[in-house]
């Protein structure tokens, strides 16, 4: 770095002494006239550039000064200036080194590398949020992403309207302690149309109610990517689909025509009224997320911890009375269970299990040793094995 | 879950604290159909434990209804995902799969080994620190196995291990074993792995997986988990310099502007010189900005925000790199290309380039050769289809900041996106920038001639096109000029009549003044020369002397006389300006051809008669020239 100062010093006081314009005798050194002043403003250079520049510079410099004199180089003022900080910057032995990453920090960063490419990128994206752990976590990750500036795209819940009330208390304390824009999201016509899980099944509630809700709400507010909480490990189909998702104009999935996801680079191009689904914490495990809620203190909804709630026995699933609007079989009585919930979506289709674990770790030691897998508490794909990709190819997240 | 509950059920939060430090491994398996990825996979997800039951009854369910394995389970049904493949019995994409041990956190990508597929195996290798080759071994080596090997190496995979499956089949014989690992290593030679270790197992037995199988006493070498859990990847991009690609310019208020990215290697910590390419500012870091608290180092992986000292420009595409060591920048590079898509590639035509953090408009301006992924002999081509690899000159619309591949996975990787279809059609590593000197970080003493001409691939000339009015001169020149720009080369057609609306408009048609205007056609065409420039100069230039001025003020060979020897009836019939009617009634004085001579040229590198071939193919031939003689690189 001297060099480049020790060049540019003796440069100006050539000018000087000889009366020339310092761009000439840029020029003369460096085939550049701009170059000198971009020397000085931190440019660079080869070292056979810089070499070559010396010659020149020793040759004129020689031209009107008796031999000798040049040899005196003297000390560049900018030397005084740097060299403490370069002796910071080198620190000596005791240079802290960056940690080690474990596994929890190489999958945050990634999801938060996904979140940054997608606000750069992406004319209008949304984060949905459907108010459960891993919902929780993105929204945790997308806080960090951007610190200290907030998220820069708004938080949407599709609204089936049977969610649990304590989901929706979460939700709204939570949206508001973030700073997140909240958007609600309900399809009104399904809701004039009184669609709702005991009346016309869960199919066709978890159709109208949440699959062809989410595609209004897309198309009403142009949402060109949107963030969903999936991961990889939760079902079969999902493993192999991208971190960004294509989604046609009609919203569909086709897993035969993804594109190709390498290294960290995403292709983020679509046409008009086409969409990009996008799954930060793809990679992320069950035993993942829970360990990262341990470790960042993430609030989650209270009905993952167990406490005594009034539940039904529903073909060997646990249903929470939450409301009135449950219909009560003949003869059925909520009973007050210890329970608890590993997966949170509306209620009457949400199985709880017995459960005393009233803390997290609680929680995740049961998970751990538990004997059946998460989704299993989902109603919904409980038919076939192939179903969960029916549905995505139909537009479900 | 047996193995974690065991501890997890005792004590909980010792368990948690455990786990937590946890490292990662990604790795992807390859093999050839039937070797038995999926089996593998299925067998670590099953002897790791981390299949719950209800995955365990449908596994034993499947396998009974579609399994291979008979009465036994069939772990590839595990990881065989979508619908359509399982009917066909075959994986057709790439899929994840997570595990983890005490030690590691492991995420697998199965990638399927037949043929057509080499864009997935690509795709899962992008992100793996190692790959597992499968081999078996009743069959040895094998042209998928060299080209699994090769697309490793490709896409910059350092540690490699050979499972050598089926060995339940061959009667764990070593001497199979032996033969075969001497047979990889032989062939692996050439592509420059850091590590390769070689494990006899059974993945449907479960032999050497977990641990070491008493089937193979001979084996010195650890079994395949605890190799996977002692790898040491940790240190592969910490030696390089520090890179930042900027992703994200972070900025809420007037107080604080940050840049946002994933650090793609080595550290950085608060006081480091820091220079930005490709502006070449330079500045110090003064804070490392996260939510917990600022950051004392951050290294490799690490998706950071850092605020600078100074207020210098950097936006979203620039690398923050360490002073002393800052990255290359190009707008033409040498990269190998991996086509992905079934739109065959094709030279010259426009696509967009994205790199870790910017997207580019440019063209893959030449292919040099191709590569047979299965022997990795070099082949000519003019395209690329689907799962090919080609060595390509790639050319910019603007300078982007890069690594070679080979010294950085994440500064030296790209993907090809099609402008119309928006799909992601190919992917690149960059080899080299074309530029001659690679770290010239603004300007360079030694641009002349030469690296001009050679940052064009073309040799500089002047085409100089002489002949009579409505020869056809300029309609040739034309062609000649918009053949070679779809070649991508770079040219520049100086017209009689267009240069005497400009640069000669002081100039008449007396003998001075023609002499004058030839004389400033020539020197301009020089500089254009110099410039690197192919010249199509057309003016009738009636005079012998005159063209020889012209000739000598270039080097020998970069003046091209093309003679447009069209008999004069044959223009005069053309007319096309009207202008052999106006000599003829006298209107016009000393009209070459009718009242002023033309002295036909005797050693005309090109004579064409525009009255014997077409416009088209007269054009031709002279581009052919060109090429012949070596002016179009």
């Amino acid at each position: 770095m001297n060099s480049i100062e020790e060049l540019v010093s003796r440069a100006e006081r050539l000018a000087e002494r000889k009366d020339l314009a310092l761009s000439t005798v840029s020029r003369k050194l460096l085939n550049d006239g701009k170059g000198i002043n971009r020397l000085k403003s931190g440019g660079q250079l080869t070292m056979r550039t810089l070499e070559t520049a010396f010659e020149r510079l020793s040759a004129l410099e020689s031209a009107d000064k008796p031999a000798g004199v040049t040899a005196l180089n003297p000390q560049p003022k900018g030397a005084q200036m740097t060299a403490p900080l370069d002796e910071a910057a080198k620190g000596g032995a005791d240079l802290i080194s960056p940690q080690r990453m474990s596994h929890l920090d190489r999958i945050e960063a990634e999801a938060i590398h996904i979140m940054r490419e997608v606000a750069a990128e992406a004319e209008n994206p949304v984060m949905l949020y459907s108010i459960g752990k891993d919902s929780s976590v993105m929204l945790h990750l997308a806080a960090k992403a951007f610190f200290p500036s907030r998220p820069p795209f708004p938080l949407m819940h599709v609204d089936t309207t049977w969610k649990f009330k304590d989901m929706y208390a979460h939700r709204d304390r939570i949206a508001k302690e973030l700073g997140f824009e909240l958007i609600v999201h309900i399809n009104e016509d399904g809701l004039k149309q009184g669609v709702g899980p005991f009346t016309h099944g869960s199919a066709i509630h978890t159709d109208v109610m949440k699959t062809q809700s989410l595609k209004q709400a897309l198309d009403k507010y142009k949402f060109d990517v949107a963030f969903g909480g999936a991961r990889r490990d939760e079902e079969k189909s999902r493993a192999k689909e991208r971190i960004f998702s294509f989604r046609s104009a009609q919203h569909r999935w086709d897993p035969k025509n993804q594109r190709p996801e390498l290294w960290n680079i995403y292709n983020t191009r679509i046409h008009k009224g086409e969409s990009i689904r996008v799954f930060p914490i793809s990679n992320w495990t069950e035993l993942d997320i829970w360990q990262y809620i341990y470790r960042e203190n993430i609030p989650i909804p209270s009905l993952y911890f167990a406490k005594e709630r009034p539940v039904v026995d529903r073909d060997g699933a646990l249903i929470m009375v939450d409301d009135d609007r449950m219909p009560l079989k003949d003869g059925e009585r909520p009973k007050m269970e210890m329970v608890r919930f590993r997966t949170l979506g509306c209620y009457p289709l949400t199985g709880a299990v017995r459960s005393s674990a009233d803390t997290l770790p609680q929680v995740i030691q049961e998970m751990l040793v538990s004997t059946s897998s998460e989704r299993q508490g989902r109603v919904i794909d409980h038919d076939q094995s192939a179903s969960m990709e029916k549905k995505k190819q139909e537009g479900y997240f | 879950m047996a193995h974690a509950a065991a501890t997890a059920a005792d004590d909980i939060i010792a368990y948690l604290d455990a786990h937590e430090k946890k490292s990662m491994l990604r790795f992807i398996t390859c093999g050839s159909v039937d070797d038995g990825k999926s089996t593998l996979i299925g067998r670590l997800l099953y002897d790791t434990k981390l299949l719950y039951e209800d995955q365990l009854a449908a596994l034993e369910a499947d396998s009974r209804k579609v399994g291979t394995q008979g009465e036994k389970i069939d772990f590839a049904l595990l990881v065989d995902g979508l619908a359509a493949e399982r009917e066909q019995g075959i994986t057709i994409d790439v899929a994840y799969r997570f595990f983890s041990t005490e030690k590691r956190k492991f995420i697998v990508a199965d990638t399927p080994g037949h043929e057509q597929y080499t864009r997935n195996m690509a795709t899962g290798a992008s992100t793996a620190d190692v790959a597992i080759i499968l081999i078996d071994a009743r069959q040895g080596v094998l042209k998928q196995t060299r080209r699994h090997s090769y697309i490793c190496s490709l896409l910059g995979i350092r540690h490699i291990v050979v499972a050598i499956n089926k060995m339940d089949l061959v009667d764990y014989s070593r001497a199979t074993f032996d033969k075969i690992e001497a047979d990889y290593r032989a062939f692996a030679k050439q592509l420059g792995f850091q590590s390769i270790v070689c494990i006899p197992v059974s993945a449907l037995e479960g032999d050497n997986i977990l641990t070491k199988s008493a089937n193979t006493p001979w084996h010195r070498g650890p079994a395949l988990l605890p190799y996977l859990e002692s790898l040491d990847v940790s240190k592969d991009g910490s030696a390089e310099p520090f890179r930042l690609p900027v992703q994200w310019v972070n900025r809420p208020n007037l107080n604080f502007r940050g840049f946002s990215g994933t650090v793609a290697s080595g550290t950085v910590r608060p006081g480091d010189e820091i220079v930005v390419v490709p502006s070449g500012r330079r500045s110090r870091v003064t804070r490392i900005v996260a939510k917990d608290g600022d950051l004392a180092a951050a290294g490799q992986h690490q998706a950071v925000t850092i605020c600078l000292a100074d207020e210098i420009d950097i936006s979203r595409g620039d690398i923050i790199c360490a002073g002393k060591a800052p990255a290359e920048q190009s707008d033409q590079f040498a990269a190998h290309v991996i086509w992905m898509h079934d739109d065959e590639m094709i030279p010259g035509r426009q696509y967009l380039f994205k790199t870790a953090n910017r997207i580019i408009a440019g063209a893959i301006t030449e292919l040099k050769h191709k590569v047979n992924v299965n022997t990795l002999e070099h082949m000519s081509g003019k395209t690329l289809e689907l799962n090919e690899v080609g060595f390509c000159n790639i050319s910019t619309s603007a300078a982007i900041a890069f690594d070679p591949y080979a010294h950085n996975r994440e500064t030296g990787s790209f993907i090809i996106i099609d402008r119309r279809t928006n799909n992601t059609v190919g992917v690149g590593m960059i080899d080299f920038s074309l530029r001659r000197a690679q770290n010239v970080h603004w300007q360079d003493l030694d641009v002349n001639k030469l690296a001009r001409a050679a940052s064009k691939h073309q040799k500089p000339c002047v085409l100089w096109f002489t002949g009579l009015s409505g020869a056809g001169k300029s309609t040739v020149a034309n062609l000649v000029e918009k053949k070679l720009h779809d070649l991508g080369r770079h040219t520049y057609t100086l017209d009689g009549d267009n240069v005497r609306h400009g640069l000669n408009k002081d100039l008449g048609f007396t003998d001075a003044d023609r002499v004058e205007n030839i004389r400033r056609v020539a020197e301009t065409s020089k500089l254009m020369v110099d410039a690197g420039l192919i010249v199509l100069v057309s003016f009738i230039s009636p005079f012998q002397s005159e063209r020889r001025m012209a000739r000598d003020m270039v080097e020998s060979g970069e003046f091209i006389e093309v003679f447009v020897s069209t008999p004069i009836e044959v223009c005069e019939r053309r007319d096309v300006k009207g202008l052999y009617a106006k000599a003829r009634r006298g209107e016009i004085k000393n009209f070459t051809g009718i009242d002023s001579d033309y002295e036909a040229p005797e050693n005309a590198e090109v004579t064409l008669d525009t009255s014997k071939v077409s416009a088209a193919d007269a054009a031709s031939e002279i581009v052919e020239h060109l090429k012949k003689n070596g002016y179009l690189g």
